[in-house]
């Protein structure tokens, strides 16, 4: 059992998501950063769909009751007493603390057998806007860990890069057809704000000229899509996003990019670039 | 018909019927699909990352499609008690009296078109012409679970509480979205549904429990 002395800014449990209930109006949601996720999953011999902690900012304090063996993964941040993208013993009693990345936003913890609290819908995913799964972590909870199912087998493994200013790559459409060009977006670049979360990266720089006047019909939305409102100024859909949106997607992610924004923070720069392969 | 990609895994189908495509991708239970959610004038299928994009619009394009989806028989019935906060301001927006609107909201023929906003959150088209009125100008923190409300050319029954900008006509006591019961959303892309005016109960009387 851990439980959570201090969950920092926010913490959630997050697993790979709800799939297969979007046209029922349900976000995917899950780890924003999955790459983060599998890679301290397999680290502590989890399965990669095991349900972990996703820390916003580090700061959280946890004390584990019975001995476990853990992985941290993801924004790099001091910890003690262990070590980032490797398997970690913690011995019974031990209070681990996580201090406040550097780089990037969100730091993965996978504990060997995962966090065992009740699915819905599948997932132990803690889905921020429409509120299935579990609630953020608060300072008290105590949190159950499952039977661990595999051995661990990697020793350690490349962590997450941080990047000054990512390029990430995009491919044009859906609707791109609804924007005089896509140059502002290319030439960059943008700016994280401030308030981006689980839902999107909100961003200023360039804006982008509407081409055509009107609504779009609502439609189905993808993990990844820059969601462009009425100010012109794209959104990056992230892993909360609602399932359906009015306004238009001029160029979605390249799918290996999307866990990279997902480490974006408020005040960096990001620029794109055409040609979803690399 | 036309294809556009959405990214490197989706594929986003402008179509005249949206309901029938869904079903009809769906009845495929293609490994390689992940999701395949209807717009209002679209359907968008998610595929694995790695997946032939190229290939999976070809399957899509060439599908026969049914004549009616399986959510398409017996309507749902929605009991209503038309006590909405917003009942007067649509009926001078509509310049219709109280009693007019909710005849011609009970009197529609309503299908799911899609669902979004929430989870069980089924946009309703086919709402009388005349209650097309546009949003609140600032929506509510909270709207009630059970609310039923209307918006452009939308009908809709608030799934569970949550913000909202829909103009609200009255209260259902149906569940609309549970979780723990499968499917967990009463309203699926297609279902038909109808509304049924009733008398406001009092809370605690004992006809409630016999009236649900």
């Amino acid at each position: 059992m851990i439980e959570v002395l201090r969950p920092g800014p926010l913490a959630t449990i997050q697993d790979l998501g709800r799939a297969g209930y979007a046209h029922l109006g349900v976000p995917h949601s899950g780890a924003a950063d999955r790459v983060s996720l599998c890679l301290a999953n397999r680290l502590a011999g989890n399965p990669e769909g095991a349900a972990g902690l996703e820390l916003t900012f580090g700061g959280a304090v946890l004390r584990f009751h019975a001995p476990a063996w853990i992985a941290v993964t993801g924004a790099p941040l001091p910890m003690r007493p262990a070590t980032m993208n490797a398997p970690c013993h913690v011995p019974a009693g031990a209070v681990l603390e996580f201090g406040v990345p550097a780089a990037g936003v969100r730091t993965y913890i996978a504990v060997r057998g995962g966090i065992d609290v009740p699915p819905v819908l599948g997932s132990r995913s803690a889905d921020l806007l429409s509120g299935l799964g579990p609630s953020p972590l608060t300072a008290g909870d105590r949190l159950a860990v499952g039977r661990p199912t595999g051995m661990i087998s990697v020793d350690v493994a490349p962590g997450l890069e941080p990047e000054e200013e990512p390029v990430l790559r995009i491919s044009p459409g859906p609707r791109d057809d609804w924007f005089e060009a896509l140059d502002p977006l290319v030439r960059g670049p943008y700016e994280v704000t401030a308030e981006s979360n689980r839902v999107g990266v909100r961003l200023t720089g360039p804006a982008l000229t509407r081409r055509r006047e009107g609504e779009l019909a609502s439609e189905g939305m993808v993990t990844g899509a820059l969601q462009v409102p009425p100010n012109g100024l794209p959104i990056i859909f992230l892993a909360d996003h609602p399932t359906t949106g009015g306004y238009p997607v001029a160029a979605v992610l390249a799918t290996a990019d999307i866990s990279r924004a997902a480490q974006l923070r408020p005040g960096q720069r990001v620029r794109f670039r055409l040609g979803a392969r690399s | 018909m036309r294809l556009r990609r959405a990214g490197d895994a989706a594929l986003l189908i402008e179509t005249g019927t949206p309901h029938r495509l869904h079903a009809a991708i769906r009845g495929l239970a293609r490994p390689e699909i992940v999701e395949v959610v209807p717009g209002a004038r679209t359907v968008l299928v998610t595929a694995r990352p790695g997946t032939d994009l190229g290939r999976l619009g070809t399957l899509v394009g060439d599908l026969p499609l049914p004549e009616t989806n399986e959510a398409g028989g017996e309507p749902l019935r929605v009991p209503v008690v038309y006590d909405g906060e917003d009942l007067d301001e649509v009926a001078s927006l509509a310049g219709l009296c109280r009693e007019e609107v909710v005849q011609r909201h009970a009197g529609g023929d309503y299908v799911v078109a899609y669902l979004g906003f929430s989870p069980g959150f089924g946009y309703l088209a086919g709402l009388d012409e005349t209650l097309h009125v546009p949003r609140r100008d600032s929506p509510r923190t909270a709207v009630p679970a059970g609310s039923v409300a209307i918006a452009g050319p939308y009908g809709a029954i608030y799934p569970s509480r949550s913000p909202g900008g829909w103009r609200l006509l009255g209260r259902t006591t149906l569940t609309l979205w549970d979780p723990d019961r499968d499917p967990p959303s009463l309203l699926q892309p297609g279902t038909r549904v109808r509304f049924v005016a009733q008398a406001a109960v009092g809370e605690g009387d004992p006809d409630l429990a016999r009236a649900r």
